[in-house]
């Protein structure tokens, strides 16, 4: 069985791009803060979302709808609103997070099928098995933070079906359990739906240095002249003690094309594409490569070469914590 | 002066469970001298990494009776990040010790006996109602908010967790856990992976500090945790704490003169000291340390409003 495509889409210009290049599935969101990718210029409108999903089904493309922050106390009737429209729009599933509104989402739309959300952090099959018999969910998307023998150990004790991210940018931390953004700007994923946000970031030039900046803290220096990586927090050069570098993580992001074989043979359903805030063109390139990247996996044939090739735009690519020796 | 006749409920003080790696003798002396310090209840337990709790494990029953003598009540705290087969045995064990348990991983519900009641921690995610009464439908408690919750939220689910029959807890002292991880980042510094890490974060008492390159002091790995460098801490938020129907205080274990930062959070809550005295005597006993309070104003959680 081929192995489901499920690609980013920030603008219905994308959607359309990722629909053309070969995607199974599309995920996005509403422009606002339900949606874990809540930045300036991206996302879908309500009347957008309509037409992307009418677009999307005529071709035989499913749409999933991200509504993956945790709601602000009091204002919870953002996120149902947000629920009832993704629902009534025809999405096929949505993709959640936070426990009260996977409740109300299976109490209020109990026919929608749901996906638990990356930012829910389920990392083992008793995680999973709750929110599958507390709330009906279909489909888990694992944290980044499992090596590709505990997800083939976790798909013989669930029912429910797992996706993985096999490309794009990397959480080194179990998302969803991550207020380093917050403690910088006081924006976070959870409750903004934006990490390190552009907003808070200032870059200068310093000594023969662009130094960039997060919320006043220092993310990295960079010698004029070289590219300045985007100061995303987790991924800064620091100090401590006598060391200094990349304690967290190099600037580095996720390619897992390699491990796709081994991803099938762990039970894997479908594989996730980072980047809703990636241009269409990048969008119709990865998908391209990915769904002739599974059709070969599934034909039991060998990756073809330009699925390796790689399009991390000159980072360095990691395959993260699928392999043991990234802890 | 109060501006109503009925106040609100007295906050009390709760310790959180030990997020570093000390030496057996170090946690007996730990939980002996808070047998003996104002505070109402405990947390115990390995919250961080498993591959720590062999060392610590027999300090655990010990330290169990000499809180309980003293009157507190106790809780069991399991893993904030549950994945290994073992890790989740250990989970399924803390259900038969007889305590309450502190769930601080979401798996760890499914695990809590039928009909059985269990606190959660700071590591779960409940930032709002919905999440809140769902917990309290299942035998929720007792619930520690996660830090970066403003005070605006935090009003609202005190006044929710009222209604549930939920004690309420905020966090009130203590290097923030800000995040967790698969990778452990002291074992990382040595060049080692997280399975031959030899127990390095052992070497340091209250986790390993991390700056920028322009020297600001930043953020504390502790194992495969991240916390701020910066003690948070609620001492100028006790009035509107109150107000909000907030029933506890956590204190985050550290090294130094822990039941003395205990004592100055129990006098000042006691109206015994104000705010500004309770803070110059915190810094006085915590020279290292510096202050923050920013996720309670809503900004910035390394921010202090002082």
């Amino acid at each position: 069985m081929v192995m489901e495509l499920v690609c980013p889409a920030g603008t219905p210009a994308a959607l359309r791009a990722a629909v053309e290049a070969g995607a199974h599935a599309v995920y996005c969101g509403f422009a606002d803060e339900t949606n874990a990718r809540n930045f300036p210029g991206l996302n879908f409108s309500r009347e957008e979302m309509a037409e992307g999903i009418a677009h999307a089904h005529v071709r035989g493309v499913k749409v999933l709808v991200a509504i993956n922050t945790f709601p602000r106390a009091g204002d919870e009737a953002i996120w149902h609103r947000a629920v009832a429209d993704a629902s009534h729009a025809g999405a096929d599933a949505l993709i959640l997070a936070d426990p009260g509104l996977l409740a109300h989402a299976a109490d209020r739309h109990p026919g929608q099928r749901l996906h638990l959300s990356v930012q829910a952090a389920a990392a083992n099959p008793d995680a999973i098995n709750l929110y599958a018999e507390a709330f009906g969910v279909r489909r888990v998307v694992l944290p980044r933070v499992l090596t590709v023998e505990e997800i083939a150990a976790i798909n013989r004790e669930i029912d429910v079906e797992t996706e993985v991210f096999v490309f794009g940018g990397l959480c080194v931390m179990a998302e969803g359990r991550c207020s380093l953004s917050s403690y910088a700007t006081g924006q976070s994923p959870n409750m903004n739906g934006v990490c390190s946000p552009a907003s808070h970031v200032a870059y200068s030039g310093e000594a023969g240095e662009t130094v960039a900046r997060l919320g006043g803290f220092t993310i990295h220096r960079t010698p004029k002249g070289q590219p300045a990586p985007y100061p995303t927090l987790c991924k800064g050069c620091f100090t401590s003690g006598e060391q200094t570098g990349h304690i967290f993580e190099d600037p580095v992001s996720l390619d897992a094309t390699r491990v796709i074989p081994a991803l099938a043979r762990a039970g894997v359903s479908a594989l996730k594409i980072e980047g809703r805030q990636r241009s269409r063109a990048y969008v119709a390139e990865v998908v391209r490569n990915f769904r002739a990247a599974v059709e070969a996996v599934a034909a039991g044939r060998p990756l073809p070469e330009a699925a390796l090739l790689g399009l991390t735009e000159g980072q360095a690519a990691t395959t993260g914590a699928y392999a043991k020796t990234w802890r | 002066m109060a501006h109503n006749a009925v106040g609100p409920a007295a906050i009390d003080l709760t310790v959180g469970p030990n997020p570093f790696f000390w030496p057996a003798a170090g946690v007996r002396d730990f939980y002996e001298r808070m047998s003996a310090a104002p505070v109402a209840r405990v947390v115990i337990g390995e919250w961080v990494c498993s591959k720590r709790l062999p060392f610590w494990q027999g300090e655990i029953p010990l330290a169990i009776d000499r809180l309980r003598q003293a009157g507190k009540d106790v809780a069991l705290t399991t893993l904030a990040l549950i994945t290994l087969k073992r890790e989740r045995r250990l989970t399924a064990d803390l259900m038969d010790m007889g305590l309450p348990v502190e769930v601080n991983d979401l798996s760890a519900l499914r695990l809590v006996p039928e009909g059985a009641s269990f606190w959660v921690g700071p590591m779960v995610n409940v930032y709002n109602e919905g999440t809140l009464r769902w917990l309290a439908g299942r035998g929720a408690r007792r619930i520690c908010l996660p830090p970066e919750l403003p005070l605006a939220s935090v009003a609202v689910l005190a006044e929710a967790g009222r209604a549930e029959g939920v004690a309420v807890e905020v966090w009130g002292h203590g290097r923030v856990p800000l995040a967790i991880s698969g990778r452990c980042y002291h074992a990382r510094l040595h060049d080692r992976a997280k399975d031959s890490c030899q127990f390095v974060c052992g070497e340091d008492a209250d986790g390993r500090d991390v700056d920028t390159l322009d020297g600001q002091r930043f953020l504390t790995v502790n194992g495969v945790q991240t916390l701020s460098q910066t003690t948070a801490s609620a001492l100028r938020w006790l009035g509107p704490l109150a107000n909000a129907g907030v029933g506890s205080l956590r204190l985050s274990p550290h090294s130094g003169d822990f039941a003395a930062v205990c004592t100055e959070y129990a006098e000042a809550l006691a109206g015994r000291r104000t705010a500004g005295e309770a803070e110059g005597t915190l810094r006085a006993l915590l020279p290292g340390h510096r202050l923050s309070d920013g996720f309670l104003a809503g900004g910035a959680g390394a921010a202090w409003s002082g």
